[in-house]
């Protein structure tokens, strides 16, 4: 049984101390000298204009890095110190990732939209270079000979030609002392021809740790004294904006649970006890009755609703005259699409362990964001931000904004009210009922082709309500309303790149319709955000033009796509597949079960997606399996091409799911998909062979890789069913019920 | 309310004081400070807590610890030194070849989910050391990876499989 100390709390003195504690996986022995003492000793975000709030190189000469952009699983630390160890001419071993911490890492921003390698990248490249010429100016002095010939090997110094004779370490030159040198952007980068580890398949950093069950999640941190948390929430979330509202609270309903106690805080309700187990079955026990809340549409009436609601309409491409375009045209198609809520949902439920006292708090979380999770617990707590620290642990895969900040907020609650540190985990209903969702999306799409097989034009009206800004947990707690992102740049609209941006087309319009998200669900940025929607209806729209053409689909797309990049990624999945050119649906089986080919584009802002799906359709069960996909990715400039390799292989495996499988289920009541038996996703035994292919362009900027292929992977499944079937599905998922009705529907 | 409970877990006989109904998962994690065993679902859905008792993959988190009691409990911690009894190594390998193979394929991406892979896929080679590929999905189909990392786990485990049959028996 565990003891309970009364001197309860995380050993703040670990926890404050630059060093160690905060560094991940450094040798000890290389710990700080004077100048990094002080490091993490007050709230950051320290100065991003000085080359020590990057890199410190110490006296064992290796470094250690100090950017603002998390591991979630993708394998962003590793590309980060490649691209760091570059400049610097460090080894990889020689070099290694501090812990995201408010007190200690800049503030680069979130880790979305897959802009780590993008935009984080070229900071931390910027920096590595400046402190890379900061060591050699030191060098120089001391070695006594011009910067230009010296040449630099795993942070050794020497002059050129001359092998070791003349030579130092970088260790030697700085030792754990600061550069006191300030970051101007203006040091030269290494020419991309000299590349020896940006642009090479390195092994990921964190996996040895992570399979012999040594890595440190979140989910594993426990503190001297520390209770466990739950939240008590209605099973399955209701109407955004209605919050959950107790009315009344029967703490003897868990009287028999020993050390078992409610916490409250506005309308927030948690419990803590000793043991995790009495916890969780406290959070189970506890009789709460809850306001009713008003009604929701329900899966039944979603897209009615959203289709006849007052929305805010924006037009977010408009090229050419849309009326002229559609006049005396060869071939027109247009249909309505019906796209589903979906969840983030991550495999381990968020979890976070907090330590709050009246002088300041320390929060240990996986969010995405250090930055922002201490300003909503600042909030949350009434504390200033400079006495919230935030430290970010791993958890599981999270695709976006799961409940990390509702974790981290439901444990610094319940932690300030009782004064000990409480560790809180989600139970699963929790994590699938309360989710941020990805929205629901339904799109009317329009477009046209001449006799030439030209597109003439295409137009795509979109509805969609928004993201979240707050948390649940925030707005109930404060029994605030939840608020949702303002219009503007920041908030979900139709992805003009994702519609139709690929083709050379002279008429074209984009409109999004923003329907308030008020009695909706709450909705966040789910990976790859509404692409999977858009290229589901946008590039079936596309597929029609060619069959309507009696034309190849590969080569009709080919004829209209006006880059080179985005024909190099089309290309390259059709070579892959070995793509012979036919008209789809041109050789319909009567087989019980019938095989189909399709191919589509995708992508989210930047990089450039294309795939090919082999699937079987099960004519009299209605069963869809993927067989084989190939997906191919260009994001410019690929960091590390295996790590790219395996995050299309991953979309791709996710995306299957996604477009065959997944639906958040919700009644007039509130959500009803709790756990993976009402939220089912892809199957070990159903998984498709994934054929991943880089598009390496080593002189492009890099750009994201984390989310591109996806659009494309659910385009191709799509396009492949007609293929197989002669069948348009224009709903997903494409479950066994959908595809016998469509079937159905037409004999 | 709590019971005194003699565990054997991975090789070792430790004592833990919890209430019998405790799930085995929260003694390994919160009494043993164990980490591969991890919450996933507490509903036996997805597998991110399995561990091996007697060889047989169970589910901790539906599982009371009462019901192990006397019985040989192995975690992702244990694999190496479970495979040096099975294969009569001189000595533990540092990692079980099958987190070796994954290691090697790069297959994870969180992580989260690859103990209770690792612990089935060990169950199986333990039974069927030449699976085929069906035979490998079939076995492996309790398990979810929300990551969509499937394709290279089936990849390692078959590396593991041709490998395991190299070692000394």
């Amino acid at each position: 049984m565990t003891v309970i100390s009364t001197d309860t709390g995380f050993s703040r003195r670990d926890m404050l101390k630059g060093g160690g504690a905060l560094i991940v996986g450094f040798n000890l022995a290389g710990i700080p000298g004077a100048a990094l003492a002080a490091r993490g000793d007050v709230a950051g975000p320290p100065d991003p204009n000085a080359i020590d709030t990057w890199i410190a190189v110490h006296a064992d000469n290796t470094a250690t890095v100090y950017f603002g952009k998390c591991e979630l699983g993708q394998g962003n630390t590793t590309g980060m110190l490649q691209i760091a160890a570059e400049e610097l001419d460090f080894s990889m071993s020689q070099i290694s990732a501090a812990r995201l911490d408010t007190n200690v890492t800049p503030n680069q921003g979130a880790t979305s939209s897959s802009s780590s390698i993008e935009r984080g990248g070229p900071q931390l490249r910027a920096a590595a270079a400046e402190a890379r010429r900061a060591l050699l100016q030191r060098a120089s002095l001391r070695l006594g000979v011009q910067i230009n010939s010296l040449v630099v090997n795993d942070g050794v110094v020497s002059v050129e030609g001359e092998g070791d004779f003349r030579s130092v370490k970088y260790g030697d030159l700085l030792g754990d002392k600061p550069f006191n040198v300030k970051f101007t952007g203006a040091a030269p980068l290494k020419p991309a021809n000299r590349y020896k580890l940006v642009g090479a398949r390195v092994a990921r950093v964190d996996l040895p740790g992570k399979m012999s069950g040594r890595y440190e999640l979140v989910h594993h941190l426990r503190a001297p004294g520390m209770l466990h948390g739950r939240v008590v929430l209605p099973r399955g979330q209701r109407a955004f904006g209605a919050g959950a509202k107790p009315l009344s609270i029967d703490e003897n309903s868990i009287k028999h649970i020993p050390t078992a106690r409610v916490i409250r805080k506005g309308d927030f309700v948690g419990v803590v006890a000793e043991q995790e187990w009495d916890a969780v079955k406290a959070a189970q026990a506890l009789k709460v009755t809850w306001q009713d809340a008003p009604e929701l549409p329900g899966n039944a009436n979603l897209f009615t609703q959203m289709r006849g609601q007052k929305t805010i309409d924006t037009v977010i491409a408009n090229r050419g005259d849309i009326a002229k375009g559609f006049a005396g045209t060869a071939h027109e198609r247009s249909s309505a699409y019906f796209c589903p809520y979906q969840g983030h949902l991550p495999f381990g439920p968020n979890c976070a362990l907090a330590d709050v006292r009246p002088d300041g708090a320390v929060v240990r979380s996986s969010t995405q964001d250090v930055y922002n999770a201490r300003a909503m617990l600042a909030r949350v707590l009434n504390m200033p931000a400079d006495k919230v620290r935030v430290q970010y642990y791993e958890g599981s895969g999270t695709f976006g904004r799961s409940c990390y900040e509702d974790a981290a907020q439901a444990a610094a609650i319940m932690s300030q009210a009782i004064g000990r540190p409480v560790r809180v985990q989600y139970m699963r209903w929790d994590e699938h009922g309360w989710d941020n969702y990805g929205p629901a999306h339904l799109a009317e799409v329009r477009a046209a082709v001449d006799a030439h097989g030209k597109l003439v034009a295409y137009e795509y009206h979109g509805w969609q309500h928004g993201w979240t800004v707050t948390s649940t947990i925030l707005d109930i707690a404060l029994q605030k309303p939840g608020v949702e992102r303002a219009s503007g740049s920041a908030s979900i609209t139709v992805n003009p790149m994702s519609t139709g941006s690929m083709y050379i087309v002279p008429n074209r319009r984009v409109i999004s319709h923003a329907v308030p998200m008020e009695g909706y669900l709450r909705g966040a940025a789910l990976r790859s955000p509404l692409d999977l929607s858009f290229a589901f209806a946008s590039e079936q729209t596309i597929d029609e033009l060619a069959y309507a053409l009696k034309m190849d689909p590969f080569e009709f797309r080919r004829r209209n796509i006006g880059d080179k990049r985005w024909l190099g990624v089309l290309e390259a999945a059709a070579n892959a597949a070995s793509w012979k050119p036919r008209v789809m649906a041109s050789s319909l089986s009567s087989d019980e079960v019938v095989r189909g080919r399709g191919i589509g584009l995708g992508t989210h802002h930047v990089s450039y997606g294309a795939a090919v799906a082999d699937i079987e359709v099960n004519r009299r069960t209605g069963a869809i399996v993927a067989t084989h996909l190939y997906g191919a990715l260009d994001c410019g400039l690929a960091v590390n091409p295996a790590l790219v390799e395996t995050q299309i292989i991953g979309q791709m495996i996710q995306s299957v799911s996604r477009v065959l499988k997944e639906e958040v289920l919700f009644d007039q009541r509130g959500v009803t998909s709790l756990d993976w038996n009402s939220y089912p996703v892809l199957r070990f035994a159903e998984h498709p062979a994934v054929t991943p292919i880089v598009v390496q362009r080593i002189d492009e900027p890099a750009t994201g890789a984390g989310e591109e292929v996806m659009g494309a992977t659910v385009a191709a499944i799509a396009n492949a069913f007609f293929d197989a079937t002669g069948v348009r599905l224009r709903q997903y998922p494409m479950t066994p019920e959908r595809v016998r009705a469509a079937l159905a529907a037409r004999t | 309310m709590t019971d005194s409970f003699k565990l054997k877990v991975n090789g070792r006989e430790q004592a833990v004081s919890v209430s019998p109904d405790t799930p085995l998962l929260y003694v390994l994690m919160n009494e043993l400070a164990l980490r591969g065993p991890r919450f996933g679902c507490g509903l036996a859905q997805c597998g991110s807590c399995s561990v091996l008792v007697d060889g047989v993959e169970v589910r901790a988190c539906v599982t009371p610890v009462s019901n192990v009691a006397g019985k040989a409990v192995t975690t992702l911690e244990g694999l190496p030194a479970l495979y040096a009894e099975q294969k009569r190594l001189p000595q533990p390998p540092a990692l079980h070849p099958l987190s070796q193979a994954f290691v090697d394929q790069q297959a994870p991406q969180c992580g989260y989910c690859f103990n209770g892979m690792t612990i089935k896929a060990a169950e199986l080679l333990a039974q069927n050391p030449k699976p085929t590929e069906a035979q490998i999905r079939s076995h492996m189909d309790g398990h979810i990876c929300r990551c969509g990392t499937y394709p290279l786990i089936l990849k390692a485990i078959q590396l593991a499989s041709i490998r395991m049959a190299g070692d000394v028996r």
